[in-house]
Formats: structure tokens, C-alpha cells, sequence
């Protein structure tokens, strides 16, 4: 518990949540290496994050072992936030779809990557 | 201390909460540095959720399609580019010194002053290689045309948000590396014997949220 004395727990817990947050960051590292994508790659994304996120406030930032009135006021006030990103989420898909629909931008509008750019110069060069 | 002081704190859960909120003197039972610390690391939660909504905001508004981030970010050792290869070994590095932080702040309450030295010296080094490895990672965007304005990808907010963000978070890697430095030169010289090593607690938690954060960039702009 909190005392005068600190935080001082096992070091057993820390390492165990060391390894645990090496292995979760290779798993999120996984989802992009094996290409995942769609709604499983943001939901398992976002799983490993909060995951990742909890253990690191709960042992490391020692948060699960303070008493809760401190832990109230850590953890109270970020909350309104979900508000607001559900808030700028809403109001952003909106804008979107205005600037599609009456604005005409491209609906169908493709990225391109360091590779496509590289690749013109050689046909460039190639031309030439 | 007084006896209705000492029952409060020896309360736990929800009365103990409702105790520590509507005391008359102190609500948080944390040295005050601690309590501070906290404090500013809330605030500090809200500026950078305000960059991770406005990039939120500016990525789902625009109509120019998003940089494919795994490109952008793959590196080559001689072979096949490896996709977000240096962005893995920055979280690594990062977790690792969160690890050694974690163990610092163990050692420094056991008041073993060469050992905490050491692993804050360890924590510091890992923090100043990751801002280095950052550096690495700016130049390699900057010589491929990526500015704050605009790049030759796609979306010109891509540029923007990820100076921005990265940016701010680097700049608390290195605000950490410098205050870790100072804690550690301080324990070494034995500043904290009689004040309490919670200094090192302290130091860590600050520590442990520039790790949180980049948890945070880690998963919305690289992964997402």
C-alpha cells in the first residue's frame, strides 16, 4: 500500500510486465508485418495499445497499488476526452462526405508510396 | 499527526476515498512532489490527446488519400525494405528503459545509491538513443520531400501531424533524459539520504508516461 516508505514492490512483477510489454509490442508489430488489414487490423491495434497502455499505468506508474482518491483524479478527468473523439470522429466523417459529395473530390483518390515515386524516375530515366 | 489523520489513511476503497477527498488538511496521502507530478502529467495527457484528435480530425476530413505509413517508414539493410522496422526498435528501446527505470526506482527505495545511479545512467542513454534513432528517421523524411506543407505521397496533412506530434514527444525524451541525468548525479552524490528517494519515483513516473505516449503515436499514426 502507499506509505511514507513508497512504492516498493517484488521486482518479480516488473520484469514479468517487461516481458509482457516486449511481447505485446511484437504483436502490434505483427499486424503490420503480416499485413492485416481492415477492421481486425484497428481492433487488434487498439487491443494491444490499451493493453500495453493499462499494464504501464498499473505497475509501472504503480497507479493499482495508490489509494483511490489519487487514482480518481488521474483517471477521472481524461475520460471526457472519449467525448470529444467521438465528438471530432462524428463531425470529421461529415466534412468528408460534404467535400465528396459538393465539392467534388475523388472518392477513389489512391496513395502513393516511396516506391511509385522511385519507379517513375527509372521509367523517366529510361525514356530519356 | 493527529488520530483522526491516521484513521483516514489507514481506510481503503470507496470510504477511504470519500475520507481523503473531504479531509480538512490533505487528500492525497503522496509526498507532494508525487502529487504534482500527477498533476502535471494529466495536463500534459490533455495537450497531447489534443494533437492525437486534431491529426483524428484533419485524417478523416481530408479527401487526399492517406501516405501508406509502413512504406514511408521501412528501412533497408542491404536487402528488401522491412516495413516500420526502425519505428520497432524505437519501441523496443523505449520499453527497455521504461524496464531499467522500473528498477531504479526499486533500488533507489532499497538505498542502494550505485546501482539506482547506474540504471538511471541506463534509462538515460536508452532515451538519447531513441532521439537520436528520431533524428535519423526526420532526415530520411525530409530528403524524400516531406514537409510540414505537404509531401509527394499524398495527404500534405501527413507532414504536419507527424512533425508536430513526434516532434512534441521527442521533446519530452529529451526534457527526460536531461531530468533523469540530474536525478542520477544528485543520488550518486547522496543529495536524497535524508530527504527520501521518492524523487526517483517521481522522475520515473514522468519517465513511464513519455513510454505511455508513445504507445499512443505507435498504434494511431504508424500502425493505423
Amino acid at each position: 500500500m502507499a506509505s511514507a516508505e513508497g512504492q516498493q514492490h517484488p521486482l518479480g512483477i516488473y520484469y514479468k510486465i517487461w516481458v509482457l510489454l516486449f511481447v505485446l509490442s511484437g504483436f502490434s508489430y505483427a499486424v503490420d508485418y503480416f499485413e492485416v488489414q481492415g477492421a481486425m487490423r484497428w481492433g487488434l491495434v487498439i487491443f494491444f495499445m490499451l493493453l500495453k497502455a493499462g499494464f504501464i499505468i498499473a505497475i509501472f506508474m504503480h497507479v493499482v497499488w495508490e489509494r483511490l482518491a489519487l487514482v480518481f483524479t488521474i483517471l477521472g478527468p481524461p475520460t471526457v476526452l472519449l467525448l470529444f473523439i467521438g465528438l471530432m470522429a462524428f463531425e470529421g466523417a461529415y466534412t468528408e462526405e460534404t467535400r465528396f459529395n459538393y465539392r467534388g473530390h475523388d472518392r477513389n483518390a489512391v496513395a502513393l508510396g516511396p516506391s511509385d515515386i522511385h519507379h517513375d524516375e527509372h521509367s523517366e530515366e529510361a525514356a530519356h | 499527526m493527529s488520530e483522526a489523520t491516521t484513521q483516514a489513511v489507514s481506510q481503503d476503497g470507496m470510504t477511504g476515498m470519500v475520507d481523503d477527498w473531504s479531509a480538512d488538511r490533505q487528500a492525497y496521502h503522496v509526498p507532494w512532489g508525487k502529487a504534482m507530478m500527477w498533476i502535471f502529467l494529466v495536463s500534459d495527457t490533455f495537450i497531447f490527446s489534443c494533437f492525437l484528435i486534431g491529426y483524428l480530425n484533419v485524417r478523416v476530413t481530408t479527401t487526399d488519400p492517406w501516405p501508406p505509413q509502413s512504406e514511408i517508414f521501412a528501412l533497408s539493410f542491404g536487402g528488401d525494405p522491412i516495413p516500420l522496422i526502425l519505428i520497432a526498435i524505437m519501441t523496443f528501446v523505449l520499453i527497455t528503459s521504461s524496464g531499467t527505470m522500473a528498477l531504479a526506482v526499486n533500488f533507489g527505495y532499497q538505498k542502494d545509491k550505485a546501482k539506482t545511479f547506474l540504471l538511471i545512467c541506463i534509462t538515460a542513454a536508452f532515451g538519447a538513443t531513441f532521439v537520436g534513432m528520431q533524428a535519423f528517421e526526420w532526415s530520411k523524411l525530409i530528403a524524400e520531400g516531406v514537409r510540414p506543407w505537404g509531401n509527394p505521397f499524398g495527404a500534405p496533412q501527413f507532414g504536419s501531424v507527424f512533425f508536430m506530434v513526434t516532434g512534441f514527444h521527442g521533446l519530452h525524451v529529451t526534457g527526460g533524459v536531461i531530468y533523469l541525468l540530474w536525478v542520477a548525479l544528485r543520488v550518486k552524490r547522496g543529495y536524497y539520504d535524508n530527504k527520501g528517494y521518492e524523487i526517483v519515483e517521481i522522475a520515473g513516473l514522468y519517465w513511464h508516461f513519455v513510454d505511455l505516449v508513445w504507445v499512443f503515436i505507435f498504434a494511431f499514426f504508424y500502425l493505423l
